[in-house]
């Protein structure tokens, strides 16, 4: 097939898949953290508040975009486009699974894969401060400045950890391109553990994982290093004076950075799309856990707590139970099961960032620099070395 | 196509390097640098050298560049005023900067008679890989001066900037 028409085909397969993703993102983030919280969270628009998305698009797009008469016009309006193209850019060069064959033509699952494809993510995130840090000087605000101030310090600071944890497990892999970083994670020790960077051989990177996604909270403002945005002393931090669909482009490159983080994250570490078990006894897991969740589904629709549970919770049951049986096509599995390893780990790390958001405190500033230069960098740097050292020694 | 490319690029890079100096704000100065590195950036991509073209927007664009905004930020530095010209910038001010942009193109005619033009994808030894192997044979002895050297301005920098504690 003609390779424009594929790749556009492409690109509007993933850009529809990740901004509907980035959309339900933020739902699930809602609904996490107030289950956390021991409230219902949103529930009014559609069932279980899962239109509410939809609603949040339409009232922030119907909003006034309101330009304050003293902010620096050109920059105010370059800074939230800066802050979600660069964030929405990285994707470009992330596979989801393997090569797959749909309708007799051969694809990677994957836009563009670049030889330098860490190196890009990784300048892109580097890049990706401006949006910030211009939105708080633009702004001519006391809270926004120093808002986008934090955000430049933070972003120096936890850069380094950042890149030197993706550093160590690159000298296992040997390579720089995510395709074949997850192939080099392919196979298993003794038939059972994965060769997944964090339990490769000859020196298992679990130190560099967990450093990378401290750093990568870091990197994407989260809780508990969202200093930037600190309500509590800044009002906002630096999107204080942005209203509208400027305002929505900052919450879109938070969510779209944080899906970044966790998919460079199961890529490099967790083996992309390879499944953590053989494939005859792997391939029935999805089918097991979504027949589990029928069953739930089930129970509680003939034990019901209000009068609709009757019919919404065997509704829900019948539904995961076909998808159980899609699983067990043997032409779709190759496509399905790739797809579901994937999207389940980067999926557990993303509830790890919303868990996380729910139980943490946010540092102070004092102890956010400490930590990040007197903790985080040597210790990054010292399993750097010792990684260096054991392939050296013990490597192919 | 290459042509058109690079002059594309070529003429993105000059327009923001003439607006960095026209400026009056460092802040649109600083990101008309920006501009001036990504699009030299995109240059080295095209012309096989990857790493480099990373590493520009890794360093420069990212690291350094944010630090330079960082400290602009921090001082508020506001819009300078331009100052009147003299009457010899005046009178003289083109005429000179002609004949120095003819010094350097004779010079680099000189010093490089009949380079060939080089072609997008013609150079294909820019991987990491390469960038990693000559640094570390070829070039070891340099780059281990460079990093000395940098170490150096390190604690100068930190021994200018330290406050006399008695």
């Amino acid at each position: 097939m003609n390779f424009y028409l594929l790749t556009l085909i492409k690109v509007a397969v993933v850009a529809g898949v990740f901004l509907t993703a980035l959309a339900y993102l933020q739902w699930i983030e809602r609904k996490v953290l107030a289950h956390i919280q021991l409230r219902p969270g949103p529930y009014r628009v559609g069932p279980h508040g899962l239109l509410q998305p939809l609603a949040d698009v339409i009232k922030l797009i119907t909003k006034e975009g309101f330009i304050p008469s003293h902010v620096n016009r050109f920059f105010y309006t370059l800074a939230p486009v800066l802050a979600v193209s660069l964030a929405l850019v990285s994707i470009s060069v992330l596979p989801f699974g393997p090569r797959i064959e749909v309708f007799g033509i051969e694809t990677w699952m994957q836009l563009t894969d670049l030889k330098i494809g860490v190196l890009f993510v990784l300048a892109v995130s580097a890049v990706g401060v401006y949006g910030v840090a211009l939105a708080g000087w633009a702004s001519n605000n006391k809270y926004s400045l120093i808002g986008g101030l934090r955000s430049s310090a933070q972003m120096i600071s936890y850069e380094l950890p950042y890149a030197v944890a993706i550093a160590a497990p690159l000298l296992l892999l040997n390579t720089l391109s995510f395709r074949e970083i997850v192939n080099a994670q392919s196979g298993y020790y003794f038939g059972f553990l994965p060769r997944w960077t964090i339990f490769q051989g000859p020196f298992p990177q679990i130190i560099s994982f967990l450093i990378f996604l401290i750093a990568g909270f870091a990197e994407t403002n989260r809780i508990p290093f969202d200093l930037p945005e600190a309500e509590n002393e800044l009002v906002a931090g630096y999107h204080t004076e942005y209203a509208s669909m400027m305002f929505a482009s900052f919450f879109m490159a938070e969510y779209a950075n944080m899906l970044t983080v966790s998919l460079v994250a199961t890529l490099m570490f967790l083996g992309g799309w390879n499944a953590p078990l053989p494939l005859p006894v792997s391939g029935f897991i999805p089918t097991v856990i979504l027949v589990l969740v029928a069953a739930i589904c089930f129970y509680h629709g003939a034990q019901p707590y209000r009068k609709w549970d009757r019919f919404t919770f065997p509704a829900a049951g019948i539904i995961s139970l076909g998808l159980a049986a899609i699983f067990l096509v043997p032409i779709l599995q190759p496509i399905l099961l790739p797809l579901f390893w994937f999207i389940a780990k980067a999926g557990i790390l993303l509830f790890v960032f919303i868990w996380i958001r729910g139980t943490l405190p946010r540092f102070r500033y004092d102890q956010l620099m400490h930590f990040a230069w007197t903790f985080l960098f040597p210790v990054a740097m010292l399993n750097l070395l010792v990684t260096g050292l054991m392939v050296a020694l013990f490597g192919k | 196509m290459d042509p058109f490319l690079f002059l594309l690029l070529a003429a993105i890079a000059v327009i923001c390097a003439l607006n960095l100096v026209v400026q009056t704000h460092p802040i649109s100065s600083a990101l008309s640098l920006v501009g001036v590195m990504g699009s030299l950036a995109i240059l080295y991509l095209l012309l096989g050298a990857e790493f480099i073209a990373a590493a520009q927007m890794i360093v420069y664009a990212g690291a350094i560049m944010v630090l330079f905004i960082f400290v602009i930020m921090l001082l508020n530095a506001q819009g300078e005023r331009l100052t009147r010209r003299g009457a010899y910038v005046k009178i003289f001010g083109v005429p000179l900067m002609a004949l120095f942009l003819g010094l350097v193109a004779f010079v680099i005619q000189a010093a490089l008679p009949r380079s060939e033009m080089v072609h997008f994808g013609g150079f294909t030894h820019g991987g990491p890989a390469d960038i990693g192997r000559s640094l570390f044979t070829q070039y070891l002895l340099p780059f281990e001066v460079v990093s000395v050297l940098i170490l150096i301005a390190i604690v100068g920098a930190i021994v200018l900037a330290r406050k006399e504690i008695d």
